[in-house]
């Protein structure tokens, strides 16, 4: 099979993608939306932040352009460089821009991760302004109604350097996510691998084990993205105890005395 | 390597007689050389090493050892033989002489359990993996510790030692998990909650009463187990029959169906007693352990109202947050109840809710930690448990644990409590001591006189210099040309590449420039010597240097901490944080630093390794370790003072060097050539003859050994 290759502001997903609303926030983005709020989703890794934004996305009927933040993203890779082409400069529109100029939603995931003073560029597309300054073109870049700025953090990280200035902060509306219920994560997992209902059941009760040691050993509980992964495992043919091992207790921690322990939650449970 | 050749008799005998001190003792050693004498070379020099390293430590351990050697050489290996002889010094350590030899004389004992070790599992080894195992488990957060039996008080699992009852390591260490999970289920599912202790007493036979109680318990909890984690029921299940095949009477299961419902509960297993009091019981398996009624009653009766106060405190802390902004409304009429509560003992998870007059409100971490606790013992939450606390009605510091003053230690009678313990290196036993010194860190009197400022004046043209100098030094944006990627275009490196594609080459991809900050993240801990001979100028040097040290390291950002240390005698080290690292450089560590007064000995090794602690718990790319001192490692009365001293410096900065620390000596002693190159390495250290010039010497030799 051939893979396709398209402008990431030219794509749209058409179907749906699989969410379970865990309180209000699809109504609360939605909302966000049409008052042309940008918005901050706060969350621990793999519960679901992308999902969101991927379902709202279709939803709303916009393309979504992703940038993963890393600490060497530039603000020209945000805006956009000039390049060398023929003999002649020519601007290229970086992801934010091209978001800003087709009108879809740009999502910077895991936002803290990026260099503080690329961070600020996003500061006049987040409030009223809503306008990006091309500083090397020399250009005012105005949204349309339709565009929509969207950044994700994970609160739980523990490091100084790596929170969220206030200056930045103050412009979003937040939506906070955490794992989903017992109940609610065990139909997730399901649904998204088809493992039967008490297979998802210990699956969601080990991700509780694991996450009573964040903390004492562990930075982060298991989180329900790698529960799927295990569960995904499992459908197709996996034994239980190895796809915890494979895919949630070697995820989680290097440590040799965490992995034996978590290790023998997972041998408990199946 | 050639062997040595044998010694003769007339050989042994002047060593053995000059190891075991025989002219001041009057120990008969003929034996001795008899026995070594028909021995080849090289087990002859395993033995008499060895009698000299034990010699150094206590002669008649020695003279014990050379006794029952040949005995222990016929069972065991060398290596073996090593850690039978350390285990006898390390209870000389620890309890003393007696003991010591009774360890030299059990050479059998040390065989069995040697046999037991090579398949058995060691607590301290297991620990690591077994407590993050319990915490994983939901319920009361329990802890482990080592004990004379297994069982549980309902606060801490207290488990054997070593477990050996199996064959095989892996075996064992599920006999261990197994019994932690058993004990984890008697405190989550409420064996101790009804009244065993006044249940007991009503009867006529209590031990076999409460042995009943026990096997019904099993049969419960081996049911919940086995609905909640059937992983772990079918390794108890296998483990059971492994040691003691199918031991159930056989009316047994049929007797004790009722508490394998998912209703059952204690009170249950506990009525039935009664009826089976007569019958014949399974027998416990070894990871059942024991019921100790009278020890969980005593830990409950410290608990309950310690919980009480913790939650009731923290829900005055949650009124009067509530009521933060509003003064109209008086805190203290607030209704808090726990909403949708199910007993603890039948519930999968502790599912509640806490409301503040009729709304749900978010329970703190800590608070719902002290909930599930108090469900867990009282099967509720108690209406009196929901009242906040008035002012000044609980003092919380009496329920806590670690109230002790460190100061109060020296003058009551003597205890270790809440210090920490070094290990330290005996150079002749060529082997450590363990826990050998305590470490403890004091307060020191801060001392307002002006003194920083005093030195400020004294050396305001050095100190301006020194800023410039660490300035230059500071962390700084470059910016990086001919990058692949950047912010800028590098016009250069494009004319160039212009050119380049003009006349047919290939053009070059760095093209960028970049800013980029150069970050030096360094960490450095000074540790002061405080020792008796500072006196006078040397102390007074001391405290300027360290005043036009920080300015400097001020001005440069590097993070550091200052600590002074001192002793007298291996019980009584001490540590004097003048700046730990959170600190900032304020009036408070201005006067500590001019607070520095002289104690009284430099036990070393103890210092850096507790500095050497604290310095490791920084995160930083380059951590240093500089000591300021005026002589050798000496202590009172003690061995500490020769080359004892210093080979365990000289080790205690071998671990400093494994963990990723530098360490460096700034010493005034002018004979610190002589041993200073022997433990810190040639290059790590300076001696400064004269004292006066101590202050203008170690901002310059910081700049030094960091740039």
């Amino acid at each position: 099979m051939q893979a396709h290759s398209q402008k990431p502001e030219a794509y749209f997903i058409q179907e749906e993608p699989y969410y379970e609303p865990v309180g209000d926030e699809i109504g609360i983005f939605e909302a966000a939306y049409s008052k042309q709020l940008p918005l901050l989703l706060k969350g621990p890794t793999g519960c679901g932040k992308t999902r969101f934004m991927e379902h709202m996305a279709w939803r709303l009927r916009r393309p979504l352009i992703t940038v993963s933040c890393h600490d060497d993203l530039t603000a020209s890779d945000l805006v956009g460089r000039f390049l060398v082409k023929g003999g002649e400069t020519l601007w290229v529109d970086g992801p934010l821009a091209a978001a800003v100029r087709v009108g879809g939603i740009c999502y910077l995931d895991e936002i803290v991760e990026a260099r503080k003073d690329t961070t600020v560029v996003i500061h006049p597309l987040a409030d009223d302004r809503r306008v990006l300054p091309m500083e090397k073109v020399g250009e005012l870049l105005e949204a349309s109604d339709d565009f929509c700025l969207a950044i994700s953090y994970n609160p739980g990280y523990q490091s100084v350097l790596k929170d969220l200035k206030q200056s930045t902060r103050q412009r979003f509306v937040a939506l906070e996510f955490d794992y989903p219920e017992a109940g609610l994560e065990r139909k997730i997992i399901e649904n998204e691998t088809g493992v039967d209902s008490q297979t998802a059941e210990r699956l969601v009760k080990f991700a509780h084990m694991t996450r009573n040691l964040k903390g004492s050993g562990l930075d982060e509980g298991a989180s329900t993205r790698l529960l799927v992964h295990a569960a995904k495992l499992i459908t197709s043919g996996i034994e239980p105890v190895l796809a915890c091992r494979a895919c949630i207790a070697q995820a989680l921690s290097d440590d040799a005395d965490m992995l034996a322990a978590v290790n023998e939650l997972s041998a408990s449970l199946f | 390597m050639a062997q040595p050749p044998a010694l003769d008799r007339q050989a042994l005998q002047q060593r053995l007689d000059e190891d075991l001190e025989v002219e001041f003792s009057y120990r008969d050693t003929t034996p001795l050389v008899e026995m070594l004498s028909e021995m080849p070379p090289a087990r002859q020099t395993f033995i008499l090493d060895w009698v000299r390293r034990i010699a150094s430590t206590h002669i008649e351990i020695a003279y014990q050892f050379a006794l029952h050697v040949r005995s222990a050489m016929e069972r065991m290996d060398e290596p073996m033989i090593e850690a039978w002889v350390l285990r006898a010094m390390d209870a000389y350590d620890s309890s003393g002489l007696h003991p010591a030899i009774k360890a030299i004389q059990g050479v059998d004992q040390f065989v069995r359990q040697g046999r037991e070790r090579a398949s058995g599992v060691l607590f301290e080894e297991q620990v690591g993996v077994l407590l993050p195992f319990l915490h994983g488990l939901s319920g009361r957060r329990l802890k482990l510790q080592q004990g004379d039996a297994l069982y549980t008080d309902s606060e801490v699992i207290y488990l054997p030692d070593v477990m050996a009852h199996l064959p095989d390591r892996r075996d064992n260490f599920l006999l261990y998990k197994a019994a932690v999970a058993y004990h984890w289920a008697q405190a989550r599912y409420g064996t101790f909650h009804p009244d065993l202790m006044g249940y007991l007493q009503g009867q006529a036979a209590p031990g076999k009463a409460l042995r009943c109680f026990h096997a019904l318990e099993t049969v419960r909890l081996t049911a919940r187990i086995e609905r909640q984690l059937p992983g772990l029921a079918r390794e108890m299940r296998h483990l059971e029959k492994r040691l003691q095949g199918d031991a159930r009477p056989a009316c047994w299961a049929e007797l004790t169906r009722p508490l394998q419902g998912p209703q059952a509960r204690a009170e249950d297993s506990l009525a039935l007693v009664e009826r089976l009091l007569g019958e014949p019981l399974p027998p416990p398996c070894c990871f059942h352990g024991e019921l100790r009624p009278e020890a969980v009653a005593a830990t409950l009766a410290a608990r309950l109202p310690r919980e009480k106060a913790q939650l009731r405190v923290a829900l005055k802390q949650i009124a009067d947050e509530l009521h933060e902004g509003h003064p109209q409304q008086p805190a203290g009429h607030d209704r808090f109840e726990i909403a949708d509560q199910e007993p603890p003992q039948l519930a999968e998870d502790f599912k509640m809710e806490l409301q503040i007059n009729g709304k749900s409100a978010p329970i703190p971490d800590g608070v719902k930690s002290t909930l599930i606790s108090i469900t867990q013992d009282l099967g509720e939450v108690p209406n009196d448990y929901l009242v906040p606390a008035g002012p000044g009605e609980y003092d919380l510091r009496e329920y806590s644990e670690e109230l002790l003053d460190p100061e109060a230690v020296w003058s009551g009678a003597y205890h270790e409590q809440g210090a920490f313990f070094y290990k330290e290196w005996d150079y002749r036993r060529k082997h450590y001591r363990k826990d050998w010194c305590v470490m403890r860190e004091m307060k020191i009197k801060p001392v307002y006189d002006g003194f920083v400022e005093q030195v400020m004046h004294k050396y305001r043209r050095l100190i301006t210099h020194l800023r410039k100098t660490f300035e230059a030094m500071r962390d700084e944006d470059r910016l990086l040309k001919r990058q692949v990627f950047g912010d800028g275009v590098d016009i250069d490196a494009f004319v160039e590449a212009w050119a380049d594609v003009h006349t047919g080459l290939e053009m070059s991809d760095r093209l960028f420039t970049r800013m980029h900050r150069e970050e030096r993240n360094i960490a450095v801990m000074f540790m002061v010597d405080m020792s008796g001979s500072t006196q006078g100028w040397v102390n007074e040097a001391e405290r300027e240097a360290l005043v036009l040290l920080a300015e400097s390291l001020e001005t440069l950002g590097d993070r550091y901490a200052i600590y002074g240390f001192t002793g007298l005698s291996r019980k009584r080290c001490e540590v004097f944080p003048i700046k730990r690292f959170d600190e900032p450089y304020d009036t408070e560590v201005k006067a500590r630093i001019s607070g520095i007064r002289p104690g009284d000995y430099t036990r070393m090794g103890a210092a850096i390794r507790h500095l050497s602690w604290r310095l490791g718990q920084v995160e930083a790319r380059t951590k240093l370790l500089i000591t300021l001192s005026d002589g050798k490692p000496d202590d009172y009365h003690d061995a500490y003072r020769s080359e004892y001293g210093i080979e365990d410096t000289r080790q205690a900065l071998f671990e400093a060097h494994r963990d990723g620390i530098h360490a460096f000596c700034i010493t005034i002693d002018e004979k610190g050539q002589d041993y200073l190159p022997h433990m810190y390495g040639a290059a790590n250290y300076t001696v400064i003859s004269e004292v006066e010039k101590l202050p203008l010497k170690v901002s310059d030799i910081y700049k030094k050994i960091t740039s």
